[in-house]
C-alpha cells in the first residue's frame, strides 16, 4: 500500500437488517490532508465514520486506518486517533485546565509531556485567564476550539471531527478552521463533517454522501467543474435532493 | 371524550409502550408476596423433627401419632438419648426436636403434670415460633380431649426453649409491610419519575407554552398509577388470603377504601417531590431516600416502633407508611372497624392535603431555569 | 404602516453561574410587524433564546416590557399562551407516541381537533403522513422537525416562536423547511425565528443580527448589506495562505476572512482601486490573484458589526 495514504477504505458496507447503512463505498485519505465528508442527515456519514474510528463492526469490505485493520485491530485505531463531535466533547463541569489532564491521563501523556502541552494550548488559544473556569462559562466557540486542541492533545496522526462549528459565531468558525488549517499543516490528518458548505471549499478533498454511497468526490476545484457549478453548497443540494432514502436516521 | 381522558389516554400509552417498567410494576407486588410469603409458609409446611421419647407409654404413642399426621412436620429422626439432639441440629436435617420425660403418661395420671420440651433452631425466628406454636397447638388438642373425657385437672405443660436466638419476631407483618412498600414505589417514585421526565425531555416547555394549566398535565399522569395501585392491591390481598392464608378479619370494603386513601397520600408525594427535582436521577433519589427508606425504618414494618429511642419514635410519627401499616394491621389481623383507625386515617387525611397544596404553591406557571 | 406583532422595550435578563453574573439580554429593543417573517440571526450564546422565551412567556424578563399580540408577557401570559406557537429548539415532542397520537395530543392541549385546522398543516403534514403510525423516536432529523412545526400549529397560533428550528439539519431540509415558513407566511402567520445560520438571513423579511445579549442591527437583509461601510473585495489566488499573510498586515485593510475558496477583504476607503490592491500584493510577491468588487453578504456586514461592538 501507498505510504502516504493513511486511510484505505473498499467496498465498504453495513447493513442493519435489511436496511444498507453504507452502501460499497471506496476512498482514500492522504496523509495530511483534510477530507471533507459530506451528506445529508440519514446518508450514513455517522455510521462510516464509526467503522471508521473502530467502535462498529462493518458488515463487508476492506478497511484500514493508518496501516491497521478496522475488524481486527480497532483497540490499535482508537489509541491512534484524535475524535471530537459536536454533541460530546468536554466536561461542562470540570475547568479548563481538568479537563486537558483528564484527556491527557487518557491518552497516556507523561506528566511533563502534559504540562507541556496545556502551556502551548493555552498559549494557542488565549485561554491563560479563564484556565481555571469551569467549560460550562465558556462561550461555545471557545469550548469548541479547546475541543479540538484537547482532541489532538496526544499527536494522533488523524482526527475525526464531526460537525465541529455547528452554532459557531463567524468570527470564530474562522478562527477555528485556521487551527484545523494549522494542524493538518504540521502532518496531522482531518476527517470533518460539516453542514456549512463554504467550510467544505477549505477541504482538500471532499466527497458527498447520498443514501449511504458516495456519489461525489473529488477536490473543490474539479467537483465544481465537474458538476459545472458556482459553489460546493449547489453540488450538494442537487445530489442530495435525489435521495430516494427517507426512514432512516 | 373530554380533554381530561385524553390526557390520562397519553399516559396509559407511555406506560403500556414501556413493557419493561409495566411488567415490573405489575409483577413486583407479586414477587414480593411470593418470596415474602413462601420464605415463612414453604418451610413451615413438612418441617423435619426429631422425637426423643424416654417414655415409650400409649400417651406419648398417641400423641407422636398427632404430630406425624399434622401436615407441618414429617418426624426424619428417632433419637435414643439426649446426646443426639444437638448432633441433629447441627447436621442441619432438623427445625425442631420434641422430648418427652421420662414416665410421661405416668406422671400425667398420678401427678397430673407431665412434660414435654420443645427445642427449635432459633437461625429463622419465624420459623422456630410458627414450629412450636403448631407443637404446642397439637398437645393442648390432645389435653382439651382428654379433659373432655374424664373431667379431670389433667395438665401436661409444654416447656419451650429456643436455642440460638432467643428473640423473636412476629408474622403476619409484612403483608401490611409490603402493601405499604409497593404503594409508594409505584405512587411516588413513578409519578415523579413521569413528570419530571416531561421537564427532562422539554416537553413541559411545549405544554408551558399553551393555554393549558400544567398542574392538569401532572394530576393527569397520577391517574393510570392510582389504577395500577389499585389493581396491585387486590392482587396483593389475593395472593395473601388465597395463599399465603394471612386472615382479613374485618372489612374487605374498608381495608380498600384505606388503601385507596394511601395511594392519593403516595400520589401527593409524589407530587411533591416532582416540584422539586429538576432530573429524574434526582426524583428517583428522593423518593428512594425520602420515603423508601425511612418507610423500611419507621413505619414498624421491619423494627418495631416501640423499641426505638425517643427522638425516633417521634420522627416516625412524620412517615405515612407508619399509619396506613397500623391501620391495615388493625383491619386485616384484628379484625377492627372504622371507629378504631379514625385517628390514623384523619393523619393520612391531612397530610394529603398538605402536600398537594405545597405542590400546587410550588408548581411553576413558568420555566425553573436557574 | 404594518400592524404591530410585538413590541418588547428595555428587556433584561441575566444568570447567575457560579457567582458568575452572565448577562444572557442586553436592553433589547423590538418591534416585529404582523404577517412578517423576523429572523434573529446569531450564534449560540447570543441570547437567542432567551429572548424567544421571554416573548413566549416562559421565563420572567429582568426588567423591560413586552407585548406579543397586544398581551403582556409579564401580566397577560394566559391569554397570550391561547394565541401562540412555540417549537423549542430541542426536539420535544413524545419519542414513544406516534406521529398521530403526537398531533391528536397537541392538538387536544388547545381543545381543539386536527380536522377542525388540517388546511393549515395539510402541506406539511402529507410529507410525513406515511409515517403516521412510527414513532416519533424513529423518525430522521428532518422528519422530526415537520412533526414539531404540525404540532405547533395545530391550533392555529397568530404568531409562531421557532427557536433554531435548522441547526443540526442538512442543507435540503433547511431549504424545504424555509420553503415551508414561505408558505405559511403567505397564509398570514407572522414568524418568528432564530437561526445561527447567516445564510437563512436573505429568506427573512427582516432580521435582526445579535451577539453577546445585544441586537447589532434590525433591517431587512437588503438594508443590512446597504449598511456596510467602507468597500469588500473577493480576493483568490493558488497561495491562499500568503495570500492571507499578506493582507492581515496591511494597514489599509480592515478585515481579512476567508469565504470557502475566497477572502473577503473589508477596506473602508470607497475609492480604493483594484489596481492598488493588485500593486501591494504584487510588492508583496504574489502575483497570480484573482480580485473583485462585491456586494457583502450578510455574514460580512455581522462580523463588521461584531467588530464594531
Amino acid at each position: 500500500m501507498n505510504a502516504d495514504i493513511i486511510i484505505h477504505v473498499e467496498s465498504l458496507t453495513k447493513k442493519f437488517g435489511d436496511f444498507v447503512a453504507v452502501d460499497n463505498i471506496s476512498f482514500d485519505v492522504r496523509k495530511g490532508e483534510i477530507f471533507g465528508f459530506l451528506g445529508a442527515n440519514g446518508a450514513g456519514k455517522t455510521t462510516a465514520i464509526r467503522m471508521l474510528s473502530g467502535l462498529l463492526q462493518p458488515s463487508g469490505g476492506k478497511a484500514s486506518v493508518m496501516g491497521y485493520d478496522v475488524y481486527t485491530q480497532s483497540e490499535k485505531i482508537k489509541a491512534g486517533i484524535g475524535y471530537m463531535s459536536q454533541r460530546f466533547s468536554l466536561y461542562d463541569d470540570l475547568t479548563v485546565i481538568e479537563n486537558m489532564k483528564f484527556y491527557g491521563g487518557i491518552y497516556g501523556l507523561s506528566k511533563n509531556d502534559l504540562n507541556h502541552k496545556i502551556q502551548e494550548v493555552i498559549g494557542i488559544l488565549k485561554i491563560d485567564e479563564f484556565k481555571n473556569q469551569l467549560v460550562k462559562s465558556l462561550p461555545l466557540g471557545w469550548k469548541q476550539k479547546l475541543a479540538f486542541s484537547i482532541s489532538i492533545l496526544h499527536n494522533p496522526a488523524l482526527v475525526f471531527l464531526d460537525e465541529p462549528t455547528g452554532g459557531v459565531d463567524p468570527v470564530t468558525r474562522r478562527e477555528f478552521w485556521e487551527l484545523i488549517m494549522n494542524s493538518a499543516h504540521q502532518g496531522t490528518t482531518i476527517f470533518v463533517t460539516t453542514h456549512y458548505m463554504d467550510e467544505a471549499e477549505y477541504c482538500n478533498t471532499v466527497s458527498i454522501m447520498v443514501d449511504g454511497r458516495i456519489d461525489a468526490m473529488n477536490t473543490p476545484q474539479e467537483l465544481k467543474k465537474q458538476f459545472n457549478s458556482q459553489d460546493i453548497h449547489s453540488i450538494f443540494v442537487n445530489l442530495a435532493r435525489q435521495s430516494t432514502r427517507k426512514e432512516f436516521e | 371524550m373530554g380533554q381530561f381522558w385524553i390526557f390520562v389516554r397519553k399516559e396509559m400509552w407511555h406506560i403500556l409502550r414501556d413493557k419493561q417498567t409495566l411488567f415490573v410494576l405489575l409483577g413486583m407486588p407479586i414477587s414480593q408476596i411470593l418470596i415474602f410469603g413462601f420464605a415463612l409458609s414453604n418451610e413451615v409446611k413438612n418441617s423435619k423433627i426429631a422425637i426423643l421419647d424416654h417414655s415409650k407409654d400409649l400417651t406419648t404413642q398417641q400423641l407422636i401419632k398427632r404430630i406425624e399426621s399434622s401436615k407441618y412436620f414429617e418426624i426424619t429422626d428417632y433419637l435414643s438419648h439426649s446426646s443426639e439432639i444437638e448432633e441433629s441440629f447441627k447436621k442441619g436435617d432438623i427445625k425442631l426436636a420434641i422430648i418427652f420425660s421420662p414416665d410421661f403418661e405416668k406422671n400425667l395420671y398420678h401427678s397430673h403434670e407431665a412434660s414435654v420440651q420443645f427445642i427449635a433452631d432459633g437461625t429463622d425466628p419465624n420459623v422456630g415460633t410458627t414450629l412450636v406454636n403448631y407443637g404446642s397447638a397439637i398437645i393442648r388438642d390432645y389435653q382439651d380431649e382428654l379433659l373432655g373425657e374424664k373431667k379431670l385437672p389433667y395438665q401436661i405443660k409444654p416447656e419451650v426453649r429456643m436455642i440460638y436466638n432467643e428473640q423473636l419476631n412476629a408474622s403476619y407483618n409484612f403483608v401490611p409491610g409490603v402493601m405499604a412498600m409497593v404503594l409508594l414505589l409505584v405512587c411516588s417514585l413513578m409519578t415523579s419519575v413521569a413528570i419530571v421526565r416531561e421537564k427532562e425531555l422539554g416537553t413541559m416547555e411545549v405544554l408551558l407554552a399553551s393555554p393549558l394549566n400544567p398542574f392538569f398535565v401532572v394530576i393527569s399522569k397520577s391517574i393510570p398509577y392510582l389504577f395500577i395501585s389499585i389493581f396491585n392491591i387486590l392482587s396483593i390481598l389475593f395472593l395473601s388470603y388465597f395463599i399465603l392464608e394471612v386472615p382479613i378479619r374485618g372489612s374487605v370494603f374498608l381495608l380498600i377504601a384505606e388503601s385507596i386513601l394511601f395511594i392519593i397520600t403516595s400520589l401527593s408525594l409524589g407530587l411533591f417531590v416532582s416540584s422539586i427535582a429538576k432530573t429524574q436521577t434526582s426524583a428517583m433519589f428522593g423518593t428512594l431516600i425520602g420515603l423508601f427508606m425511612p418507610t423500611l425504618m419507621f413505619s414498624g414494618f421491619m423494627f418495631p416502633i416501640d423499641n426505638m429511642p425517643v427522638p425516633m419514635q417521634i420522627l416516625s410519627n412524620i412517615i405515612p407508611s407508619k399509619w396506613f401499616f397500623i391501620i391495615v394491621k388493625s383491619i386485616m389481623i384484628k379484625g377492627l372497624g372504622y371507629m378504631s383507625i379514625w385517628k390514623e386515617t384523619l393523619i393520612l387525611v391531612l397530610f394529603t392535603i398538605l402536600m398537594i397544596f405545597i405542590s400546587v404553591k410550588k408548581f411553576n406557571k413558568r420555566l425553573d431555569i436557574e | 404602516m404594518a400592524t404591530i406583532s410585538i413590541q418588547c422595550q428595555h428587556i433584561k435578563k441575566s444568570y447567575t453561574l457560579k457567582k458568575n453574573k452572565i448577562i444572557a439580554l442586553d436592553d433589547i429593543n423590538l418591534e416585529v410587524y404582523k404577517s412578517e417573517i423576523f429572523g434573529l440571526i446569531g450564534p449560540d450564546g447570543a441570547g437567542k433564546t432567551s429572548l424567544i422565551r421571554i416573548l413566549a412567556s416562559l421565563i420572567l424578563p429582568d426588567s423591560g416590557s413586552a407585548k406579543v399580540e397586544e398581551c403582556d408577557v409579564i401580566h397577560d401570559f394566559e391569554k397570550l399562551r391561547t394565541k401562540i406557537g412555540y417549537m423549542p429548539g430541542r426536539f420535544s415532542l413524545y419519542q414513544d407516541l406516534t406521529v398521530q397520537e403526537n398531533l391528536e395530543f397537541f392538538a387536544s392541549v388547545f381543545n381543539t381537533t386536527v380536522q377542525d385546522n388540517y388546511h393549515l398543516i395539510n402541506d406539511i403534514y402529507k410529507q410525513i403522513e406515511v409515517f403516521k403510525f412510527r414513532t416519533a423516536g424513529a423518525l430522521s432529523g428532518g422528519m422530526k422537525q415537520k412533526l414539531a412545526l404540525c404540532c405547533a400549529l395545530i391550533h392555529s397560533p397568530s404568531i409562531l416562536f421557532l427557536d433554531e428550528p435548522t441547526t443540526g439539519v442538512d442543507a435540503v431540509s433547511r431549504i424545504e423547511f424555509w420553503e415551508m415558513l414561505t408558505e405559511l407566511k403567505r397564509k398570514g402567520m407572522t414568524i418568528f425565528v432564530s437561526t445561527p445560520y447567516m445564510d437563512e438571513a436573505s429568506l427573512c423579511d427582516r432580521i435582526a443580527l445579535m451577539q453577546s445579549g445585544k441586537i447589532l442591527s434590525v433591517s431587512s437583509p437588503s438594508q443590512v448589506k446597504q449598511q456596510y461601510s467602507g468597500t469588500l473585495w473577493s480576493l483568490q489566488s493558488i497561495h491562499m495562505y500568503h495570500l492571507m499573510q499578506a493582507l492581515k498586515k496591511w494597514s489599509r485593510v480592515d478585515s481579512a476572512f476567508s469565504f470557502g475558496e475566497s477572502i473577503h477583504v473589508g477596506i473602508s476607503e470607497q475609492n480604493i482601486s483594484e489596481i492598488e490592491i493588485k500593486n501591494y500584493l504584487l510588492q508583496n510577491g504574489i502575483s497570480e490573484i484573482n480580485i473583485q468588487r462585491i456586494e457583502p453578504t450578510v455574514e460580512d456586514c455581522f462580523m463588521q458589526l461584531m467588530d464594531k461592538n
